[in-house]
C-alpha cells in the first residue's frame, strides 16, 4: 500500500501565514494538519502591567482585518470590570462600527479571496479581467465598509476613536448623512452579490459540526448575547472558560479549542450565525435567504460565502437605519473610577466569536489578559472537515487534492495572525 | 516592455499594512496593471520565485527561521522596502525586548518548547540592508502608492519627516495639550496620519514613530511639569514604535532616572 504525503507550504488568500499537511495510506486518510506557523506575538503577556485604556489600541494590532472586533470585545470586558453602563446611543454606534467591519471584511473575502476559487482564478485581481463588474462592485462594497469605520473609528485599519466607555468624539449628523446615498446603492449591490455567489456550483460536503454563535433575543448578534449552540445549549459569557477549552498541539502556534462537555470541536462564524439566528436577520436579508432557498441549517462549509452575503445585506440595512436616524449623540463616553475586578466579553468578529477576559487592579492596570480568537477555536473543526473532504477527493492527483483542500480552508476565512497564540498544504500518501 | 515584478512578504505582524494595498480600492486595479504582482500570498495563489524588482516587507524578525528567510528575500530583491512599524521598528511585539522571553512564552503557551522564538523582535534593517522604510501602524496607503510610483519612475521616494504638530496647525485642530491638558506625542511623532488622533479629541500615541530631530527630552520635561511621572511617560513611548532608537533611548533614560531617584 503506498503512502502519499501532500503538502501545501503556504496557504494563500488568507490573512496570515500557515500551511497544510495531509498523510494518506492507500485510500485511507491518516492525518490532516492545519499548520499555523505565524510567529507568536505574545499579546496576552504584553498587556500585563499596562493601563486598561491601552487594551483597545493594543489588541486592535492583533489583526489588520478585524481590529474593530478586538476593540469591541476589549471595551465591553473592561466596562464589565469597572461596572460601567453605556447608553443606548453608544451601544447603537458600536453596532454601526461593527457593520462597517463586517462590510469591509465580508466584501474583501467574498470578492477578492474566495470567489476566485469557484470561477477558476488565482486571485481577485486576475478575475477582474473577465468579471470587471463583479470585482469593481466588490471593491466598492469593501470601500463603503472602510469609509464607515474611517468616519466613526478615525481610520479603517486600527481605528483610534474607540475607548473604554464609548468614543472620543461622535461625528456630526451631517457626516453620517453623507454616507446614506452610498449605502443605499450598497444595499442593492450586496443583494446582487449574494444572488451572484448563490449561483456558484458548490461541491457536496456535509459537516457534522456543532454550530456556535452569540445569540440575542431581538437582534442579529454582534456585541451581546449568550452563546447558543445547535445542540440547544445556551451558555452565559461568564461560563465561556468552563464550556470551551483551549489545547496546545505540537504542529501549530495556534491553540485548538473543544467543547468540554462533548470533547468535540465546534464551528464559529457566518454559517453558524445565520443557522442559529436567521429569523433575526434584517428584512431584506431574510427575504433574500428565502428567495435563494438557502437551507435552514446549511452544513456545507463551501457555502459559507452565501452566509457572508446575507450578513453583508444585513449590515448594509442595519447601518442605513442607524445612519439615517443618528442625531449626533450628546454624550460620547461614560466616565468611570478605577476598581479592581474581572471583566469578560464575547463579540462576533467577521470570522466568529471573539472572547476577551481581563483582570484589573485598583489602579486600573491589567493583571491578566486572556484572548480567544475565532480561528483558533475553529481550527480543530477545520481539520475534521478537511479529513471528510480529503476522503471525498482522495482519488485525484496530489496537486488537485492540495488545491481542493486550500479551497475548503479559504471557505472559513481563517484569520491566521489572530489565531496565534496559524498555514502550508502537505499531503503524504503511503 | 516587461512590467516590474512586485512581491509582498510578511513576518511577525497583523497583515494591516499589506491590507493597505488591497484597501487602495480606487487604485488597486491600476497598481495591479502597472506592475506584475508575482508574490503576494494574501491576495493571490499565483506565486513566482525571485528575482523581484520591488519587495515590500511587512513584519518584524522574531524567529530563527524568519532571520534566515529575510536573507534570501534581500538576495532576490532589487529594492527592498519595509512597510509599517513592525518592519521598521520591531512593532508592538518588541516590548518583549525588555522582558524575559521565556516568561512571556510561559504566560501564553502551556508547552512553550513546541515553538521556537528569538529573544527579541527586531526591525528588518537590523538584519539586511533596506532601501526605503515606510512608517506607520498602519502605513498610509497614499504614501505606499506614492513610494511604489517613485520607485517605478526611478526616483527616490520622499515622505515627510516633520512632526504631527505641523499637521494639526494645517488642518486647524486646536492643540489638545494646550486647550485640554491632554498628553500628546504629536511634537515628537512623524507626520503621515494627517494628525488623526487630536482631530478625534485624543493625544497622539506615536503610530508613525519618532519625527526627524524630535526633542524627546524636552517633551518629557513638559509632561512632567504637567504632572506625569517618568514611568508614565516611558510607558507612553513603549508602544507600537517602542524599539525605534529615539523612543527607545528616551524611555530607557526615564526608567533609569526614576530608578536613581528611588535609590
Amino acid at each position: 500500500m503506498t503512502e502519499r504525503k501532500i503538502k501545501v507550504e503556504t496557504l494563500t488568500r488568507v490573512e496570515g501565514e500557515g500551511g497544510l499537511y495531509v498523510r494518506l495510506q492507500g485510500e485511507q486518510v491518516q492525518e490532516v494538519r492545519l499548520e499555523i506557523y505565524e510567529p507568536p506575538r505574545l499579546f496576552e503577556a504584553i498587556l500585563r502591567g499596562r493601563p486598561l485604556e491601552d487594551a483597545p489600541d493594543i489588541t486592535a494590532r492583533i489583526c489588520g482585518i478585524c481590529p474593530v472586533a478586538y476593540q469591541m470585545s476589549s471595551v465591553h470586558a473592561m466596562e464589565m470590570a469597572l461596572g460601567v453602563e453605556i447608553t443606548p446611543e453608544i451601544r447603537r454606534l458600536r453596532r454601526l462600527l461593527y457593520c462597517g467591519e463586517w462590510i469591509e471584511s465580508h466584501g474583501l473575502h467574498m470578492h477578492l479571496l474566495h470567489a476566485p476559487d469557484f470561477l477558476g482564478f488565482e486571485s481577485g485581481l486576475a478575475m477582474a479581467k473577465q468579471f470587471p463588474d463583479e470585482v469593481n462592485r466588490g471593491l466598492r462594497l469593501k470601500k463603503h465598509g472602510n469609509q464607515l469605520v474611517d468616519l466613526l473609528g478615525g481610520r479603517a485599519i486600527h481605528p483610534v476613536n474607540v475607548c473604554v466607555g464609548g468614543f472620543y468624539r461622535i461625528p456630526s449628523r451631517n457626516e453620517f448623512q453623507k454616507l446614506v446615498p452610498d449605502f443605499e446603492w450598497g444595499l442593492n449591490a450586496a443583494i446582487e452579490t449574494t444572488r451572484w455567489v448563490a449561483g456558484f456550483e458548490y461541491p457536496e460536503l456535509e459537516s457534522d459540526c456543532e454550530f456556535v454563535s452569540l445569540s440575542h433575543p431581538d437582534e442579529y448578534p454582534m456585541n451581546e448575547g449568550v452563546m447558543q449552540t445547535s445542540s440547544g445549549d445556551q451558555i452565559e459569557i461568564s461560563d465561556y472558560r468552563e464550556e470551551f477549552q483551549e489545547q496546545q498541539v505540537p504542529h501549530s502556534t495556534a491553540l485548538h479549542a473543544i467543547r468540554k462537555t462533548t470533547g468535540r470541536p465546534y464551528l464559529l462564524g457566518p454559517l453558524s450565525r445565520v443557522n442559529l439566528n436567521r429569523d433575526r436577520l434584517s428584512p431584506s436579508a431574510r427575504q433574500l435567504a428565502d428567495e435563494i432557498a438557502f437551507e435552514p441549517e446549511c452544513r456545507n462549509p463551501h457555502r459559507a460565502i452565501i452566509a457572508r452575503g446575507l450578513e453583508l445585506v444585513h449590515s448594509y440595512e442595519e447601518a442605513l437605519q442607524i445612519l439615517r436616524d443618528e442625531h449626533s449623540t450628546k454624550q460620547p463616553r461614560m466616565t468611570y473610577e478605577y476598581q479592581a475586578g474581572v471583566g469578560m466579553s464575547a463579540t462576533e468578529a467577521p470570522r466568529g466569536t471573539l472572547f476577551h477576559r481581563y483582570e484589573i487592579d485598583a489602579e486600573g492596570k491589567i493583571v491578566e489578559a486572556d484572548i480567544i480568537p475565532p480561528t483558533s477555536q475553529n481550527q480543530a473543526q477545520i481539520e475534521v472537515d478537511l479529513k471528510a473532504w480529503v476522503r471525498q477527493v482522495i482519488e485525484k492527483e496530489e496537486s488537485q487534492v492540495a488545491r481542493l483542500c486550500e479551497n475548503l480552508v479559504r471557505a472559513y476565512d481563517p484569520c491566521i495572525s489572530c489565531s496565534t497564540h496559524f498555514l502550508n498544504v502537505t499531503i503524504e500518501r503511503s | 516592455m516587461c512590467k516590474p515584478r512586485l512581491a509582498v512578504f510578511k513576518f511577525a505582524s497583523c497583515d494591516g499594512c499589506q491590507l493597505s494595498l488591497l484597501d487602495a480600492e480606487d487604485h488597486l486595479l491600476a497598481v495591479a496593471d502597472a506592475v506584475e504582482i508575482v508574490y503576494f500570498p494574501e491576495a493571490t495563489s499565483h506565486m513566482e520565485e525571485g528575482p523581484y524588482d520591488i519587495a515590500l516587507v511587512e513584519g518584524s524578525i522574531t524567529t530563527p527561521h524568519d532571520a534566515e528567510r529575510i536573507q534570501q528575500i534581500r538576495k532576490d530583491a532589487r529594492y527592498l522596502m519595509t512597510i509599517g512599524a513592525c518592519a521598521t521598528a520591531g512593532g508592538i511585539q518588541a516590548l518583549r525586548n525588555w522582558a524575559d522571553k521565556d516568561e512571556f512564552m510561559q504566560a501564553v503557551y502551556a508547552t512553550p518548547d513546541y515553538i521556537q522564538v528569538l529573544e527579541t523582535s527586531t526591525p528588518i534593517a537590523e538584519h539586511v540592508q533596506v532601501d526605503f522604510e515606510l512608517r506607520g501602524c498602519p502605513i498610509n496607503q497614499y504614501q505606499l502608492i506614492e513610494v511604489i510610483r517613485s520607485l517605478l519612475a526611478g526616483q527616490t521616494p520622499r515622505t515627510p519627516r516633520h512632526s504631527v504638530c505641523l499637521d494639526c496647525k494645517r488642518r486647524g485642530t486646536v492643540c489638545v495639550t494646550v486647550a485640554q491638558g491632554t498628553a500628546c506625542l504629536g511634537p515628537v511623532t512623524q507626520s503621515g496620519c494627517h494628525a488623526l488622533c487630536p482631530s478625534y479629541n485624543r493625544g497622539c500615541y506615536g503610530c508613525f514613530g519618532p519625527a526627524l530631530q524630535a526633542n524627546l527630552v524636552s517633551l518629557s520635561a513638559q509632561m512632567e511639569r504637567e504632572g506625569a511621572s517618568k514611568a508614565e511617560i516611558a510607558h507612553k513611548l513603549k508602544n507600537f514604535n517602542a524599539y525605534a532608537p529615539a523612543f527607545r533611548t528616551e524611555s530607557t533614560r526615564l526608567v533609569q532616572l526614576e530608578g536613581d531617584q528611588r535609590g
